[in-house]
């Protein structure tokens, strides 16, 4: 803790290391008494030069890399990389392959929103939700192992379709994982939208308006909390999702009203699981037959990619909401440039006004509720008159479940 | 969606075109065709004069009430840093959304722009990333430190330039150390 701003406030300094936080971000907080009343954000900690070291590799080495930027989106960015090479390209996908593109899709989304819940309720000191959750999310891993051969960085992507098709032998499996996400997802409806407990902790705490959400660029669950209907599967309709009637995922569908705290971003997740279940399914009734990748040798398809020059922009909807990457060709080897930007991104400003009024007890659960791309480990660094002393990620998190318990009595 | 009234992407080009004359370097449509309903969706690319850049920032304002800012991209091209800013209108108006990307070059011995954070403050840490990363100058900006490169990376190297002031001199290249 150190002297703040003003004679009657304190500064706590958050990260760049904390339980709360899936990768390392600092934030230090401007505290009067037990209320945040200003917070500042620095990046950077694991700032890796990824976009730099793609510009020495070819295209398909770098989907490599891109599904290395975070292992939770290991799909969507390398798929948004291609999205943007065959725009430069103009490598046509055939239509199998964009139905099966929309599988892997919704399959990360639902890890990914399975994960986040198991966060959120550890946060707030429901560690048996977590285990529940954990179970699910294996059901969804294990499944995503039986698509790709892989459960974390798929290696599914190819520049022109995907590498693995689905047959007709291995529905029945399909089938069965996906009835038992959807038989589990109505215990974890009951738990996060009717427990008492969590209502308390979640509802009215952290909220981001309307206005705030559109002011700063929110994007993804964060933002459709808030009642801003931003989906780029709907609004763009990359792959084939243009056949489907999707719908934006809007707290008000269950409640009829929008708050946009804390609660309401666990409605749109909790509704978003529900609707990637669905869609995987009608994927799969629909798909028609056809080839899976448009230039199956690899060596004719990179004398292709060496040959083109443009710009070109990938768009999806990643779980944390829309994935933008930007790439331009100059007839080389590889790409001359690439920017990637993460909905995370987007999604730090709206962090402000969000931990605004809040108490220290509150940090990690409003942290948590965007679903941050960040890692996480130990410590908390605290400055007092100068002299630094480190709160654990114990007492943190002993703070948020005291907060918790005294909410139950 | 807090749209107007939603516009095709040749309409939006032929706006900016008569709005900005001159200032329109260059501006293409791409058209974007998927899935079995054939579902169509488009981007826009406009090359602008850099002095004409905040008040086509603005514009954006006459045909959406919130235009949705998505990031800046940049690179290097010698004599150039050309930077492009990444945009999306109609955002909530089913398959209408558009992407719209303004480019502009920036002459190395004057690498300054203005901020639209003041239009749009989901801008800011965008802007923040082009500093450090390229070097330019951001007039006007509310908040001037460094956002991802930690406060020890040396001053006046820019990670994403190809010039003397770029990363390459920090860069070991572990191949050429096992031949030497």
């Amino acid at each position: 803790m150190s002297k703040g701003k003003t004679k009657t406030s304190y500064q706590i300094p958050i990260g760049p290391i904390h339980p709360a936080l899936k990768e390392p971000v600092q934030f230090n907080f401007e505290i009067e008494g037990e209320k945040i009343v200003d917070v500042d954000i620095k990046l950077g900690q694991v700032h890796r030069s990824i976009e730099w070291a793609a510009t020495k590799r070819n295209p398909v080495q770098v989907l490599y890399l891109a599904e290395r930027i975070c292992g939770i989106c290991s799909y969507c960015h390398p798929m948004a990389f291609t999205l943007a090479t065959e725009r430069v390209a103009k490598i046509e996908v055939p239509e199998r392959a964009q139905y099966l593109r929309i599988i892997h899709q919704e399959l990360e989304r639902i890890c990914s929103h399975v994960l986040w819940a198991g966060v959120a309720a550890h946060e707030i000191g429901f560690d048996t939700v977590l285990f529940l959750t954990w179970q699910i999310r294996e059901t969804a891993l294990d499944l995503t192992e039986y698509l790709c051969g892989n459960r974390i960085t798929k290696g599914i992507t190819m520049i022109g379709g995907v590498r693995r098709d689905i047959t007709s032998d291995m529905l029945p499996y399909i089938n069965e994982k996906l009835n038992l996400i959807k038989g589990s997802w109505e215990k974890l409806r009951k738990i996060f939208l009717e427990d008492k407990t969590f209502q308390l902790r979640s509802q009215g705490c952290g909220v981001l308006t309307k206005e705030d959400a559109l002011k700063l660029c929110a994007v993804g669950p964060l933002a459709r909390a808030s009642g801003v209907k931003k989906d780029v599967r709907i609004d763009q309709p990359y792959f084939s999702f243009g056949d489907f009637d999707i719908e934006y995922m809007t707290p008000d569908i269950v409640t009829g009203e929008v708050n946009g705290d804390v609660y309401d971003r666990i409605i749109v997740r909790l509704l978003e699981v529900k609707q990637s279940v669905e869609l995987i399914g009608e994927s799969i009734d629909r798909m028609p037959e056809g080839e899976i990748v448009s230039e199956p040798k690899l060596v004719k398809l990179l004398n292709q990619l060496k040959k083109i020059e443009g710009e070109g922009i990938g768009r999806m909807e990643a779980p944390r909401g829309e994935v933008f990457h930007y790439v331009k060709y100059m007839n080389a080897e590889s790409p001359y440039s690439w920017k990637v930007r993460a909905p995370t991104y987007s999604n730090v400003l709206p962090w402000i006004p969000m931990f605004m009024g809040e108490q220290i007890a509150d940090i990690p659960i409003v942290a948590a509720s965007t679903d941050p791309c960040m890692s996480c480990t130990n410590r908390v660094g605290i400055v007092k008159n100068g002299r630094q002393s480190y709160m654990t990620s114990e007492q943190l998190h002993h703070l948020s479940v005291k907060k918790t318990k005294e909410l139950m009595k | 969606m807090t749209a107007l009234k939603i516009l095709t992407p040749d309409e939006i080009v032929q706006s900016y075109k008569g709005e900005f004359k001159n200032n329109i370097l260059d501006a293409r449509v791409e058209k974007y065709v998927n899935g079995l309903k054939k579902n169509e969706f488009f981007h826009i690319w406009i090359r602008i004069e850099r002095s004409a850049y905040k008040d086509v920032v603005k514009h954006l304002f006459t045909f959406e009430k919130y235009p949705h800012f998505a990031v800046s991209s940049g690179y290097d091209l010698g004599d150039t840093v050309e930077l492009v800013h990444h945009f999306s209108l109609y955002c909530g108006a089913k398959s209408r959304d558009i992407s719209v990307s303004f480019t502009v070059s920036l002459p190395k011995n004057d690498l300054t722009i203005d901020t639209i954070t003041d239009l749009i403050p989901g801008a800011l840490i965008s802007e923040q990333e082009k500093q450090e990363m390229l070097g330019i100058k951001v007039i006007g900006i509310p908040k001037d430190d460094r956002v991802f490169i930690s406060e020890d990376f040396p001053e006046c190297t820019y990670p994403w330039r190809r010039d003397e002031t770029g990363p390459d001199k920090m860069v070991r290249n572990l191949h050429d150390e096992v031949k030497e």
